[in-house]
């Protein structure tokens, strides 16, 4: 277990099973005349009777805005690793086995190593972080996340004056992830950061969610958490982290270099070639609604981006 | 006599039922509450995909009539078409009325500046004329000629749906190419029988005209 604690759920705040089981089958029934689908699309999910993380205790990057269900958390997820559907990493992701789990972090540190991850946290209190979550595809999400800041990591391994870029790997196991039979993208999957961008203190590796250790759809056991940038920088289950010269290639971007950039910041202004990225849809509602620059975080993330051409650097 | 009694009366509302199936199956999964975390999304990507898959067997008539010389299934062709209109009509309306909400700006933009919803647009457009003159009535006051020559835009249609589809997935083609692949060997399958019929034709007296007069639901196969 990751996930030690779950002292801060208070007890009062969890929906006792009963009432929402009843509320569902009150919908349920009422359904038949349609308002079902109306409902589904309409209403927020705690009125259907789904399970909800509980509100207020906010820390400073935390959004307060309403969070996705866990069950639209941990279904509809984008994992080419268990497959290219939205559904398939929650049904293919079964025969994972997230532990034990070795990450090797080496490159320009002085204390280039191979971690059992346990040892690797367990120095650090895990933190709950709320953030919001923009698929490049144009929906997005609440997340609530659990795991500690990425800097904590970097500054405990202490990158020499070379590194300027941080390069992420996820595990290579297609035995276990059988998406990655079919060369759909090249495996492994990688991404990276800018230095400056890792060390920022909304850069987030989650080991958890909902207050549960990671599922293996949502990237277990542990994955990159990058709020301000497109869902597909969050890189999942990974094994390797290299501190680099130079910027390193991404997957996405070897895949199709003129829709995906290396910064992938959520950005309103830049239409994706194919799509607009001027709204998204929020998971759970039916409107769209516009998409902010960064993804909101922009007092938080603008300023390491100043001078720097965001339409060229997309 | 007996045969074509049995495709009327049994096979055509079994195709027709099984036709909607689809349909019936995305209004079951709205009231169930399980078109995963994106219903409109959902909505959308399994109506498209019955446009292009009945598009597909409608092109697969003729050639499985012309293979088998089962030449009652010619008469299902129609009804098969309507149905890639049915389909292609959720699935624009789908656009239109869910996932954009009628944001008519932003929904002229995507047309103008996306290929891929150009061309989807486009095809669902072509498909529109073809739906309007699919009865008997209508067919009759065009005439056969041009009537055959209008539909042939089908063909066209197909091609869009498939591009649609290959512009707008992410990474993995296979699927797309699955259907643009046999639309191709549909394709190729009509040029092929075409050269043939025109060998045969030049060696023999053209039977043009004689059919006239044939009884009401034999149109389809005659306007092939």
């Amino acid at each position: 277990m990751l996930i030690r604690r779950s002292e801060d759920i208070n007890p009062s705040e969890i929906t006792p099973e009963h009432l929402y089981v009843n509320r569902r089958e009150f919908m349920r029934s009422a359904s038949v005349a349609g308002i079902g689908l109306a409902s589904h699309l309409l209403l927020p999910g705690i009125l259907i009777g789904q399970d909800r993380w509980p509100r207020g205790r906010k820390g400073p990057y935390d959004t307060d805005e309403e969070v996705s269900t866990f069950k639209d958390i941990t279904t509809y997820n984008n994992f080419y690793e268990f497959g290219v559907d939205k559904s398939d990493p929650a049904e293919n992701s079964g025969r994972f086995k997230p532990k034990p789990w070795t990450v090797r972090i080496e490159g320009e540190i002085k204390r280039p190593a191979t971690y059992n991850l346990e040892d690797l946290l367990a120095p650090h209190k895990l933190q709950d972080r709320i953030y919001r979550m923009r698929c490049v595809e144009g929906w997005s999400m609440v997340i609530p996340w659990r795991g500690i800041p990425l800097a904590e990591i970097i500054r405990k391994v202490e990158p020499t004056s070379h590194a300027r870029y941080v390069a992420f790997e996820t595990v290579y196991r297609p035995e276990e992830m059988p998406g990655q039979k079919r060369r759909v993208l090249e495996w492994p999957y990688v991404e990276g950061l800018r230095l400056d961008e890792a060390m920022n203190p909304l850069s987030f590796l989650a080991v958890g969610l909902y207050g549960k250790d990671l599922l293996n759809q949502n990237g277990a056991p542990f994955r990159l958490v990058v709020p301000w940038k497109y869902g597909f920088k969050g890189i999942k289950s990974i094994v390797k982290i290299k501190f680099v010269r130079s910027q390193p290639p991404t997957t996405w971007n070897i895949s199709a270099r003129e829709e995906y950039g290396f910064y992938a910041n959520v950005n309103p202004d830049v239409d994706h070639p194919r799509w607009s990225q001027k709204n998204e849809r929020r998971i759970g509602e039916f409107f769209r609604r516009k998409t902010l620059m960064f993804n909101g975080y922009a007092d938080q993330v603008a300023s390491m981006y100043s001078g720097l051409d965001l339409r060229a650097n997309y | 006599m007996k045969q074509v009694r049995w495709e009327k009366r049994v096979l055509r509302p079994l195709v027709y039922l099984a036709a909607l199936t689809p349909f019936f199956d995305l209004v079951w999964r709205a009231v169930d509450q399980s078109l995963s975390a994106n219903p409109i999304k959902e909505i959308t990507e399994v109506t498209g995909i019955w446009t292009l898959r009945f598009l597909v067997i409608t092109l697969a008539v003729t050639p499985l009539r012309d293979l088998t010389g089962w030449s009652q299934i010619g008469t299902f062709r129609r009804m098969l078409g309507l149905f890639a209109f049915f389909y292609g009509f959720l699935h624009f309306t789908t656009y239109v009325a869910l996932d954009q909400y009628f944001a008519l700006e932003d929904i002229f933009s995507d047309v103008v500046k996306r290929p891929f919803i150009t061309v989807g647009f486009a095809s669902f457009l072509l498909m529109i004329p073809l739906a309007l003159t699919s009865p008997n009535r209508v067919a009759r006051r065009i005439g056969g000629r041009r009537w055959k020559a209008l539909h042939r835009t089908v063909y066209a249609v197909a091609l869009g749906g498939v591009f649609h589809y290959l512009w707008l997935v992410k990474a993995d083609t296979s699927r797309p190419l699955l259907y643009g692949s046999i639309l191709m060997s549909l394709l190729l399958f009509r040029i092929w029988s075409y050269f043939r019929s025109r060998r045969n034709i030049t060696g023999q007296v053209s039977n043009g005209g004689v059919n006239e007069g044939v009884a009401k639901e034999s149109l389809d196969a005659k306007l092939d």
